[in-house]
Formats: C-alpha cells, sequence, structure tokens
C-alpha cells in the first residue's frame, strides 16, 4: 500500500458519521430505547397504529436530534425528570396544587409558567445587558437562561396535560388547544429555533432581539392570565377532538415561530446595515456580519414557510373531516393564505430574482405583521369557523 | 458575432412573446400579490350574509357598486376565479418552459465545463502536485461519493475531469410544487361554484327565495345527478329521511338530489360533567336502491360518513317537531278558562284568546338550557327545558317568546320566567312569574282573576275603610268607585297607567303627594284580595302571614304591574312534551379532491426538497504538467452560499491531507 492510499484509508475511516459517535450519544440512544420499550410494553393496549408509529417515530428524532445537538439531551431529560416529579406529587387531585409545597412554587403548570415568563424575561434583560457590555460571560448566562425557560415551559404544558386528565378522564387533552396554551407554545418553539442557530452560527448578541418577541407574547400570556382568566383548563368543544389538532397547531407554531425569528433578525440586518455607514466600532458593529444575518434570514423563513405549507395542508385534511370541505374560506383560513402567499413571494424575489439586503429585511419585518394578524388579528377582528382562541 | 450580422435578427414570434409574458415572474409576482388582497377583502367583508344586511349597512348606492364587483362572495366572484385562472396559466407556463431544463440538469454533470470558468467561481482552488495523474483521480473519486457527492470522469486528451453532484432533489422539488399548485387550483375550481355560476349565466338555473317545502321548488332551481361537485345542507329529524339536500345560493337556494336517502334514526347530544356540550352524534341510516340492506353507520363531528363519493357530515341540529303540550293561562280579564293546547315545534295553531283571534307559531324547543351559573363552583348550570314561540295578533304584528318550564331560583324564591322581545335583534326582557307554595301558578292565576272580579273588588272595598285618615269632603260611596277605577285602571294599564293618569289629571305640586296616596290604595286593596285569595286555599291569616306569603304578594303585584307590556294575553306554560331533534348533516361531494390531495403531498415533498436537497456540484481537473499534475477544485451550489462555502473547504483540507502527506 502506498503512503497515499494509506492517507486515504485514514481519511475516509476519519470523518465517518459512526466513528464520530461517543460514550455519551451511545448512552443517549439507549436510555431512548429503553424508555420507547417501557412505554410500548405498558401502554401499547392504549395505542392505534398511528400512536404506535408516532412513539417509534418520535424516539428515533430525538436520537437523532441528539446526536446532532447535544444540548437537547439535558432538555429532554429535564423536562422528563421535572415532569414526572410534577405529575407524581399530584396524589389526591387538582386541589394538591395549593398544598404541595413542591407543586405550589415550582411544578404545577401554573407556577412551571409563570417561572418560563420571568425567566424569559430576565433572559431578554441579560443579552441586552450582555450585547451593551459586550460579555461573553453575561450572554452564556442569558443562554442558560433561555434553556431554563424553555425546559420550563415544556414541563408547564406536560403537567397542565395531565391536570387536564385531573379534572375528568373525558376533558383531559394535550395542551394546543386555545390561545393561552398556543402562546406559551409559541415562546418554547420559538426559543429553541433561536438557540439552535445561536449554537450554529456561534453568536448570542442576536439573543435580546429574538427574546424580544418572546418577551411580548409571555406579556400578552400574563395580561391574559390574570385580566380574562385564561389559565383555566376548559373540556374541547366537539369540532377540536380530533388527532389532527395534535399534528396541525404544533406544525403551525414552528412556522410562527420561524417566521418570528425572520423578523428579528431582520431587525438586527437593517440595525447592522446603517452602522456600516458610519463608526465602525459602533455597538451595533458587533452584531453578525450582513450576509450571516442575510443567511439567517433565508433559512428561518425557509423553515419557516416548509412547516407553514405543512400545517395548512394538515388544516385542510382536518377542515375536509370536520367541516365538510377542505376549504371554506373561513377568515383563519384565507389569512394563513395571505401569510403563505406573502413568503412565497418572498422566497421567489430571492431565489429567482436574486434580491437581498435591506428590502428583504423590511419585508421580512412587515411578514411578521401579516403573521400576527393571521394569529391574533383573525380572532380578535373577525368571526368564522376558527373561534376557539377567542380574545 | 459573425453569425449576428451574417443573419439579421429575427422579429421574437408572437407566441414567444406571450410565452415570455405569461411565465415571467413579475406576472406571478403580481399574482400572488392580487390574490392576497383580493383574500383580505373577502375576509374583512363578511362573506354571504343576507342581501338585506349589505343594504342596511352600506346604504342603496354603495350595496349596488358591491353587488357589481360581486364582494358578497368574492372567492367565486368571476374576477377572483380570472386571477386564479391566470395563475394556473402562468405557474403551468412556467412548468412548462422550465421543467425539462431542470430534469436534464438533474441526470447532468456538467463534464465539459471549461477551464476558466471553474477558475472564475467563488469556490475555487489550485494545486501543483508531484503525483501521478492516476493517482489524484483515484484520490477524487474516494473523496467526492465520501462526502456525498456522486462522481463521473472523462478523459480527454491530457486532462482529466472528475465531476460532482449531489442534491438533485431540488431541481425535482421545483417542478413538484409548481405541478402541486396547478393541481390544487384546478382541483379548486372544480369543486368551487364556478360551473354553477357559469350554469346561472346562462339562465339553466335561478335560485329559489321562497321558503316552500323542497317537492314544490321548481324544476329551474334543482340539480340533478349529474351535478360534479357541491356542499349543502339538510335538516332530519328523527325518524324521517331525505334525498335531497339545500345549497345557499346567493339571496335564495338551490334543491340538490341525491341517489340515495339518508334516515336520522337517533340524534344525540352528550354533556361534559360541567355542562359544556362534549359531542353531537346521529345514528344514520342510507337507503340506497343499489344496496341490498340499508347502510348503517353512526356519525358525529369529526367522524362523516364517506359513501360513494358522497360525505356525510353532522354539521348542527335544531328541534325537529317535539310535540309539546302547553297549558295557557289567562293573564286578562274577561276570558277566565284555561286551556290546554298540544302544539308540535314548527307549526302554526290558529287559537281565540280574550275573544280575538291569535296565531301562534311555536319556533323552537330545547331540552337543556345550559347557561352560566351564579353559583361561583360552577360554571355553567343546566336551566331545564325551554320553548319558544311567537304570538301574532289578527293585525299580524308578532311578539316572540321564550318560556322555560322549570321554575328558576332567584335570591331564594322560584319564578316561572318568560321572557318576550319584539325583533330578533334584541335581548328578551323576562315576566317572573312567583311560583307559589304548591310548586304551580295555582296562586297567581287565582290572584289575578279575583282582582279582574268586580264582585269580589266591591266587596273588599266596601269591608273597609280602606284609608286610615278621614276623608276630606266626597262621600264614601264615590270614593269606593274611584277605588274601583283605580284599581282597574292598573289592571288594565299596570303601574305606568296610573302613573300617567296622575300625570294628566293633578296639578304638577300635588302630583308626589297623589301619586304616592294611589300606591298605597292599591297596595291596600291588593293585599286585601290576596287576603281572599289565601282564604280561598284555607290560609289562616288572622295572626298575619308569613314572609314567604309576604314575598309572594310582592312578586305577584311587581308581575301584575308588568303584565300591560307583556304582549299575550295568555301565559303558556310548558306542561309536557315529547322531544324530538332533527340532525342538520351536511353532504358534500368534491371530486376535485382527487386532484387537491395529491397536489398537497407533492407540495410538501417539494418545498422540502427544495429548501433541504440544494443542488451543489464539484469539479476536479486534472491536467499533467511537466512536474507532476495541476489541479483546479471548484465548487457551486445552487443556494446556502455560505454553507456550502464552508463545506468546500472542509473538502479542500481533506484533499489537502491526502494528496500532501
Amino acid at each position: 500500500m502506498t503512503s497515499i492510499q494509506a492517507a486515504l484509508k485514514n481519511e475516509l475511516e476519519r470523518d465517518s458519521f459512526w466513528k464520530g459517535l461517543n460514550l455519551f450519544d451511545w448512552l443517549w440512544s439507549i436510555v431512548i430505547v429503553v424508555s420507547t420499550a417501557y412505554a410500548y410494553t405498558n401502554y401499547a393496549p392504549l395505542m392505534d397504529v398511528y400512536e404506535k408509529v408516532i412513539l417509534v417515530a418520535s424516539s428515533v428524532s430525538l436520537i437523532v436530534l441528539g446526536w446532532h445537538w447535544k444540548a437537547i439531551r439535558q432538555l429532554s431529560l429535564s423536562v422528563f425528570v421535572l415532569s414526572l416529579f410534577g405529575i407524581s406529587r399530584y396524589v389526591n387531585g387538582l386541589a394538591d396544587a395549593e398544598v404541595d409545597f413542591f407543586l405550589r412554587f415550582l411544578v404545577s403548570s401554573q407556577s412551571a409558567i409563570m417561572w418560563m415568563s420571568a425567566l424569559y424575561v430576565l433572559a431578554t434583560v441579560t443579552y441586552f445587558t450582555a450585547f451593551i457590555m459586550r460579555s461573553d460571560f453575561t450572554a452564556k448566562v442569558a443562554s442558560a437562561m433561555t434553556w431554563s425557560a424553555t425546559t420550563m415551559g415544556f414541563v408547564g404544558l406536560m403537567v397542565r396535560w395531565r391536570e387536564s386528565y385531573l379534572i375528568g378522564l373525558d376533558v383531559g387533552h394535550i395542551p394546543v388547544s386555545n390561545l393561552y396554551e398556543v402562546f406559551i407554545l409559541f415562546s418554547i418553539i420559538t426559543a429553541l429555533l433561536y438557540l439552535f442557530y445561536e449554537r450554529r452560527y456561534q453568536t448570542r448578541v442576536l439573543g435580546g432581539f429574538v427574546l424580544l418577541v418572546i418577551s411580548a407574547a409571555v406579556a400578552f400570556l400574563l395580561w391574559y392570565t390574570f385580566d380574562r382568566q385564561a389559565a383555566d383548563i376548559q373540556p374541547l368543544v366537539p369540532a377540536l377532538k380530533s388527532y389532527w389538532m395534535k399534528i396541525h397547531v404544533p406544525a403551525n407554531f414552528i412556522g410562527y415561530g420561524a417566521f418570528a425569528l425572520a423578523a428579528m433578525v431582520a431587525v438586527a440586518y437593517l440595525i447592522r446595515f446603517n452602522a456600516e455607514k458610519g463608526d465602525s466600532k459602533s455597538l451595533a458593529m458587533t452584531l453578525p456580519e450582513l450576509d450571516v444575518l442575510d443567511d439567517l434570514m433565508y433559512k428561518s423563513i425557509a423553515l419557516g414557510f416548509a412547516f407553514f405549507t405543512l400545517a395548512t395542508i394538515l388544516g385542510a385534511l382536518w377542515a375536509a373531516e370536520a367541516w365538510g370541505g377542505y376549504w371554506s374560506w373561513d377568515p383563519k383560513e384565507t389569512w394563513a393564505l395571505i401569510v403563505w402567499l406573502n413568503y412565497a413571494a418572498w422566497l421567489h424575489m430571492r431565489l429567482t430574482k436574486g434580491w437581498r439586503g435591506k428590502p428583504m429585511a423590511a419585508w421580512a419585518i412587515v411578514g411578521l405583521f401579516v403573521t400576527l394578524f393571521a394569529f391574533l388579528g383573525v380572532n380578535m377582528f373577525l368571526s368564522g369557523l376558527h373561534s376557539y382562541g377567542e380574545l | 458575432m459573425y453569425k449576428q450580422s451574417a443573419e439579421p435578427l429575427k422579429k421574437p414570434k408572437k407566441s414567444a412573446v406571450w410565452l415570455n409574458f405569461l411565465g415571467s415572474m413579475n406576472l406571478a409576482i403580481t399574482l400572488l400579490l392580487a390574490l392576497s388582497i383580493a383574500s383580505i377583502i373577502g375576509t374583512v367583508l363578511q362573506q354571504n350574509q343576507p342581501y338585506t344586511d349589505y343594504v342596511i349597512k352600506f346604504g342603496p348606492f354603495w350595496f349596488e357598486i358591491f353587488q357589481q364587483l360581486g364582494l358578497y362572495d368574492v372567492y367565486s366572484a368571476s374576477w377572483f376565479l380570472l386571477i386564479l385562472f391566470f395563475l394556473v396559466v402562468s405557474t403551468s407556463t412556467c412548468v412548462y418552459r422550465n421543467a425539462p431544463g431542470m430534469l436534464r440538469e438533474m441526470r447532468e454533470y456538467r463534464q465539459s465545463i471549461q477551464l476558466e470558468t471553474l477558475q472564475k467561481m467563488p469556490n475555487s482552488f489550485s494545486w501543483q502536485l508531484k503525483r501521478s495523474l492516476d493517482e489524484v483521480q483515484q484520490v477524487a473519486q474516494q473523496i467526492l461519493p465520501h462526502n456525498g457527492f456522486s462522481a463521473r470522469t472523462t478523459v480527454t486528451g491530457s486532462f482529466r475531469l472528475v465531476a460532482g453532484m449531489k442534491g438533485a432533489g431540488s431541481r425535482l422539488g421545483y417542478v413538484l410544487t409548481h405541478v402541486a399548485i396547478v393541481l390544487i387550483c384546478i382541483g379548486g375550481l372544480i369543486d368551487g361554484n364556478a360551473i354553477l355560476k357559469a350554469k346561472e349565466m346562462l339562465g339553466q338555473i335561478v335560485p329559489e327565495t321562497e321558503n316552500i317545502p323542497a317537492n314544490e321548488v321548481p324544476m329551474i332551481s334543482r340539480l340533478g345527478l349529474d351535478n360534479l361537485s357541491f356542499r349543502g345542507s339538510v335538516s332530519v329529524p328523527e325518524g324521517s329521511q331525505s334525498n335531497v339536500l339545500f345549497i345557499n345560493y346567493k339571496e335564495g337556494y338551490l334543491v340538490q338530489g341525491l341517489p340515495f336517502s339518508i334516515e336520522v334514526k337517533d340524534f344525540r347530544i352528550e354533556h361534559y360533567a360541567s355542562g359544556q356540550p362534549k359531542s353531537f352524534e346521529s345514528d344514520l341510516l342510507l337507503h340506497d336502491p343499489r344496496l341490498a340492506e340499508p347502510l348503517e353507520q353512526t356519525i358525529s363531528v369529526n367522524h362523516p360518513l364517506i359513501y360513494d363519493g358522497y360525505s356525510i357530515y353532522q354539521a348542527s341540529f335544531s328541534d325537529g317537531g317535539s310535540n309539546l303540550e302547553l297549558q295557557a293561562w289567562p293573564l286578562s280579564g274577561g276570558d277566565n278558562q284555561q286551556q290546554t293546547l298540544n302544539v308540535t315545534v314548527g307549526d302554526d295553531v290558529q287559537i281565540n284568546l280574550a275573544a280575538q283571534p291569535w296565531v301562534l307559531e311555536t319556533s323552537d324547543f330545547r331540552l337543556f338550557n345550559i347557561n352560566p351559573s351564579q353559583d361561583p363552583a360552577k360554571k355553567f348550570q343546566n336551566v331545564g327545558p325551554s320553548v319558544q314561540f311567537k304570538m301574532r295578533d289578527k293585525t299580524g304584528a308578532a311578539k316572540e317568546f321564550l318560556n322555560y318550564m322549570l321554575p328558576i331560583e332567584r335570591a331564594g324564591a322560584y319564578y316561572y320566567l318568560s321572557g318576550v322581545r319584539s325583533s330578533p335583534a334584541e335581548e328578551f326582557r323576562y315576566l317572573y312569574i312567583p311560583m307559589d307554595e304548591a310548586g304551580g301558578l295555582g296562586r297567581f292565576n287565582t290572584f289575578l282573576r279575583l282582582l279582574n272580579d268586580q264582585d269580589v273588588l266591591q266587596k273588599v272595598v266596601a269591608k273597609q275603610g280602606i284609608l286610615d285618615q278621614p276623608l276630606p269632603t266626597k262621600d264614601s260611596a264615590q270614593f269606593n268607585q274611584a277605588m274601583l277605577k283605580l284599581v282597574e285602571l292598573f289592571m288594565q294599564e299596570g303601574i305606568d297607567g296610573v302613573m300617567s293618569q296622575v300625570d294628566k289629571n293633578v296639578p304638577v305640586e300635588k302630583r308626589e303627594e297623589v301619586a304616592q296616596l294611589y300606591v298605597r290604595v292599591l297596595q291596600q286593596i291588593l293585599g286585601a284580595v290576596y287576603v281572599e285569595v289565601l282564604a280561598d286555599e284555607g290560609v289562616d291569616t288572622s295572626l298575619g302571614i308569613d314572609e314567604k306569603k309576604a314575598a309572594f304578594f310582592d312578586d305577584a303585584s311587581a308581575a301584575i304591574g308588568a303584565i300591560t307590556r307583556y304582549g299575550s294575553p295568555v301565559y303558556f306554560q310548558l306542561v309536557n312534551f315529547e322531544h324530538k331533534q332533527a340532525s342538520g348533516l351536511q353532504i358534500a361531494k368534491a371530486p376535485g379532491k382527487f386532484l387537491v390531495y395529491p397536489g398537497c403531498a407533492m407540495l410538501i415533498l417539494g418545498v422540502f426538497l427544495m429548501f433541504y436537497a440544494p443542488q451543489q456540484r464539484l469539479w476536479l481537473r486534472l491536467q499533467e504538467t511537466k512536474e507532476g499534475v495541476s489541479i483546479v477544485f471548484a465548487g457551486h451550489s445552487e443556494r446556502n452560499g455560505l454553507d456550502f462555502a464552508g463545506q468546500f473547504r472542509q473538502i479542500q483540507a481533506q484533499f489537502e491531507r491526502v494528496l500532501t502527506t
């Protein structure tokens, strides 16, 4: 074997994906496989074929996701442990939430969501402090806060899911059925998307911008909780009692979250764009370079568009089952179409006409307002079949 | 250069100009935006409302203009369909022009690429190595597949070209998404009411606007089995069946025939413990001459019955003609006979009340009324059955009533409630008739009867010196007469009538005094009559009456004072019912879905392919030189340039590690 062949062999083995997995990667997959097997053996009689497929598919995706994005493991494990802990503290029914110390202050869905809210707002402030102080350490603290907030958000939803069953077996349902619940979902999905890109692009300076949207969502959530008692768990109306809800709603919120992320990156883009004309040492110049921001904006919109397409189509299939037609020109549907057309036009401009820069950033921000109207405005100002999230 | 001058520039063909225009991105973007704006109009202006609503909202002038523009049904307006049509044409043209090239690109390795092109690429690198051509070629042929690129090698004279490619999927993604849009739009157009509109324009159909039974609707408003796609609804009472359904169309409706008939055996509503509805279900029997036996299935919201291309949904419910037993309690003097009426919801009944002809139109019966609870522990409470009806007098004017069957508690006492309103736009105002200790309306009725009985009143007035203070002038007989007049006025015109009488006859400065006097007198007479009522019942009132009976007196007096505004000569008490519901079914036929659904699948697949399988190309051009090999390594990516640049550097490093050791 010549030296070059040896070097080649070495090279081909060097980057082998499987060899790159370390002990923890394997440990992770074993944990997931064992838990999946446990869930399957104990609950298979309660599941239909779709649920079995979903169980297996989600465990496979969790393994792969955990290999590629290590932080997801800690998140999953913390959510898993805290949720189980929260559920286990409910012994005598819902009233325990007022009595039990841990439920009252940490892991009842209400408390967990309050923790989430507080941590997101704190993280926003910390990210901005880090940005202004140009402090890496502070930014890391902000990241840790965002992760913790996301964990508490997930725990809140998980425990809430259980709480709904404690009200009554026929009342129990996945917590994505009203405006209160989807706002939590929106916050954690947007945060997760941001955290993914934070690691991918190795920059924490965008944190404050993105978390600003999440803080706004949290503010709305708190107002909604205290002014309208929205946190009460209500049984599902017959139209929502469908498996489609479990996939239609989360897919939609991946879309909304990604569009929100894109818009905030666009804000950062415009700030940096204006700063480039002036002092090269200004604070705005610590933002990532325009190319990077542009790329991030595109990726985020592409991701959002893909999932929004998926969600809208899932919604159409559900409508065909529940309302007697896959498309009824209901205001919510129509606005989903408008959002879709808007981003379709954006993507065409960028990909085929090669538009870049300032106009695209401005358009991405306008896109967020269009999305916001589809998400909230329709419920506030227009009536129709989607009257579940009324304000 | 030469060629151009030798061959004069030809005028482009007309068809090519059209093709360019229709397939242009500018047209596509314009259409997308136009579609968005049209859609916004449709959400801001509520669609398909009764035309009278629009007239009220916009006034006759703008109503006419908006109607001409088709704004009341934007999504089937001709201009909206035209936009959709052009979107289909534009997208099709785009696919027609680009798809062949795209599909070729997927298989094409670009092995004829020029050296200069490679060197000019943003991702390009060159080496001079003392290696043999074969060695480098072998390395390239393994490194590229190792990074996910499939490779082809060409040998031309003194140089070799290893061309790699990955992510052909994005090209396929383009084709899939754009074909999907065309399919979805065409499917949607088939399932929309474009065909119906065309038929209407040709005068083949005319919507029926009168509310008449389905079998009396003329042929011009009927649609046969040849109608490809529709979505309509029909309300079928339990135990009945229907072989037609109704399609709302403009100001009227159309009758759609079905090749089978649908029978509703039973309709059920289930409730959660908190009172909110949990499920709506219908047991259906589908009778089709083509079937040996009727098809039996239970449908519920989210679980339709799909049969022979028809989908049958649980959409709503209503009363299906419940049989009700109503007891009429007279409220005015004269006719004091109680009568019992048997009515069916949905039917009109002629009755004579207090010597006047009336029409009783019973419109709805509800078994449950889930209302917000006053009890803070419970959100909702069920207040029991109710009946809704109109009472039309001989002039044709009608008031609408809502009567609850069970007495309803308010601050410890129980009342029979009857709501009344003059038009559907108003809220119901309620008459509270107090329940007697036996749980019925007997005492109230007796009270009312005695108050209208002149003999009783005479007796009561004569028996006692009603007023404590000595009378100023008139003799007592005249005064008794005045008191009887006062009671009569109160019974006929209520407390308002008494007050307006005071306003009319008494000087301003004395009004208050007189009014107080009248009220006191009335109270005393009413009280005295009430004592008679109790005596009738055999109650001993010599030691006064208990709190409950006193409260009853106050409530009854208040109710009697309000009767004149009630608008019906009787109070109908719902005493018995036989509940019969009707299930509201929506039946749809949408053959367009056989295009739309595959289109949706293609769209999802295409979108993900386009974004996540971008086409990337790498080239290694090897040229034998005196000292070894000269290598040009270049790469190109359709999108995600930033990511690709990083990947390119990684692969470049791999080559360097292997080749320069």
